[in-house]
């Protein structure tokens, strides 16, 4: 039998584990809902910054926070370049179509990776401590991280909320072309939604580096995991990605403990399928 | 103030529109109507931008405005509602029409002014304007209340009704005939409108143009066109009665 004091411990883990990766379902729900199109390389794009934060903080010698907020902007001009480059030319086609083309971004960021760095783990040395708190051990690194996705979360509900650019971004992704009526020009609001995105890739790619060493592949570790959180929550639906996020890392945390590690994961994609059955349309919706 | 000449709108092999020519003069209140399917909504589309036209040239105060996109075509001053309405469901009605007030305008509004016009408006026709009244507290009057007021909040000097009595019983009929009215009246918008039922729209409007399958049959003064055959053939031998 596990004592409890190791159940809280890895309950309490799993929330703070929950807050990159709400982060992470949050930037690609954003740009789903908006420009109807699922990222598939979004998480590799988190891994280049990730890189980016390697070298800036271990070969350059940057502060941390620095670097970090490098990683937000080179997060930002990936969204741009993204849709830009990607997405405007396929924005009308079939969607198999759309998946290729970000499938492709995924193979071409995993390789061109491989070559300018190799397949070395690569890892950003921090030394902070370990928290102790009523007999849990807390990473300080991972209370961090999660505080400041909390705060990401939180500015950018004020940011769709208070400003109109974030209105047009909520309108849009429920009627585009009412909004373009309007007299809002689509690829603009895309433009916005798409930087913001990416920009919370770079930001989440900050927080991943310091818990987290860093490989070509990282996508495929975490990709899985976000699309699963995204799909959980419902596709296009903020508060349900945030829920899915906490259900399913608490899944992969508390069954990392009392199982083993891997068994973690195992359980959750098996939560996973199932709920997809119960609740295709997502934790929070009814099924009707 | 609006030139549509020799408008065409194919959908593949179906001509949705064929050769459509009609104005619109400034401060007029002009009906497009016809049956279902002679190419009214398309009509709409095509002028506010979006769909494509196939061939034609529409003019807008001088200036070509066909191949324009939507929201280039609204900064010019022209706006639509929808026949059935499409709300922002999960913005406040405040924020459905400060969002048109917004990016409608020509010269983007502040964030200040944008939610001041947005008030205005709202109480023009007739709307709570608070801020905090949400969308599913409207019934299918409001609704179309609130298709006007975003359409008005980007400052248009010319608006495409699409049907906005459909759905609605007599009493409302009348007050919204009577909402057209005074936005042309107090607004100084002019307004095309597309309506089915022709009683209450032959009363407030000065001319029509009939449509049916595609291609004009006829245009005019309400008791011209409601004598001519051609539109009475078209209505099914229906007469329009004028009351």
């Amino acid at each position: 039998m596990i004592e409890p004091i190791f159940l809280l411990e890895a309950a309490v883990n799993g929330i703070l584990l929950s807050g990159v990766l709400a982060l992470l379902a949050l930037g690609l729900n954003l740009i789903f809902g908006v420009v109807d199109i699922v990222w598939i390389a979004y998480v590799d794009l988190v891994m280049v910054c990730m890189y980016l934060v390697y070298f800036l903080v271990m070969v350059y010698g940057w502060p941390l926070w620095l670097a970090g907020l490098g990683s937000l902007a080179l997060g930002a001009l990936l969204g741009l370049g993204v849709h830009l480059l990607i997405i405007t030319p396929i924005l009308g086609s079939a969607p198999v179509n759309q998946l290729l083309a970000t499938g492709g971004l995924l193979f071409f960021l995993q390789s061109f990776a491989t070559f300018l760095w190799t397949t070395d783990h690569k890892t950003v040395r921090l030394a902070l401590p370990i928290l102790e708190v009523g007999g849990m051990f807390l990473s300080f690194v991972r209370l961090i991280a999660f505080v400041i996705s909390l705060l990401a979360m939180l500015g950018l509900w004020v940011f769709l909320r208070r400003t109109y650019i974030g209105t047009a971004i909520r309108a849009v992704s429920q009627d585009r072309e009412a909004m373009a009526l309007m007299g809002a020009n689509p690829q603009y609001v895309y433009l916005v939604t798409s930087a913001i995105g990416g920009a919370m890739a770079g930001l989440a790619g900050a927080l991943l580096v310091i818990q987290y060493s860093v490989h070509p592949f990282f996508g495929a570790a975490f990709g899985p995991l976000t699309f699963m959180i995204c799909v959980l929550g419902g596709l296009g639906n903020m508060v349900g990605a945030f829920v899915a996020a906490v259900v399913m890392s608490e899944i992969i945390s508390i069954g990392g403990v009392v199982i083993s590690t891997e068994m973690g994961y195992v359980i959750a994609f098996v939560v996973f399928i199932v709920m997809m059955f119960v609740r295709p349309g997502g934790l929070l919706v009814r099924r009707g | 103030m609006l030139a549509v000449k020799g408008l065409t709108k194919h959908f593949g092999g179906f001509a949705a529109l064929t050769a459509v020519s009609f104005e619109v003069n400034d401060g007029e209140i002009l009906g497009l109507i016809g049956p279902n399917g002679s190419g009214k909504t398309t009509a709409f589309n095509c002028i506010s931008g979006a769909l494509p036209c196939t061939a034609g040239s529409i003019r807008f105060r001088g200036e070509e405005i066909a191949g324009l996109t939507p929201d280039a075509i609204c900064h010019r001053g022209i706006a639509r509602t929808f026949q059935i309405p499409r709300p922002f469901r999960k913005l406040s009605i405040l924020e459905n029409v400060a969002v048109a007030a917004h990016f409608g305008a020509a010269r983007r509004a502040d964030a200040a002014e944008a939610r001041r016009r947005a008030r205005e408006i709202l109480v023009t026709v007739g709307l709570p304007a608070d801020g905090l009244a949400s969308t599913a507290l409207l019934g299918a009057a409001g609704l179309k209340k609130l298709e006007l007021a975003r359409a008005l909040a980007t400052g248009p000097r010319l608006l495409l009704a699409d049907e906005s009595l459909g759905g609605l019983d007599p009493t409302e009929m009348t007050t919204a005939a009577e909402l057209l009215r005074r936005i042309r009246g107090e607004l100084g918008v002019t307004i095309v409108w597309v309506e089915h039922i022709m009683a209450t729209l032959m009363r407030v409007v000065d001319r029509v143009v009939v449509l049916d399958h595609g291609e004009k049959i006829a245009e005019g003064t309400p008791l011209d066109v409601a004598e001519d055959p051609r539109v009475v053939e078209a209505y099914l031998g229906e007469r329009i009665v004028l009351t």
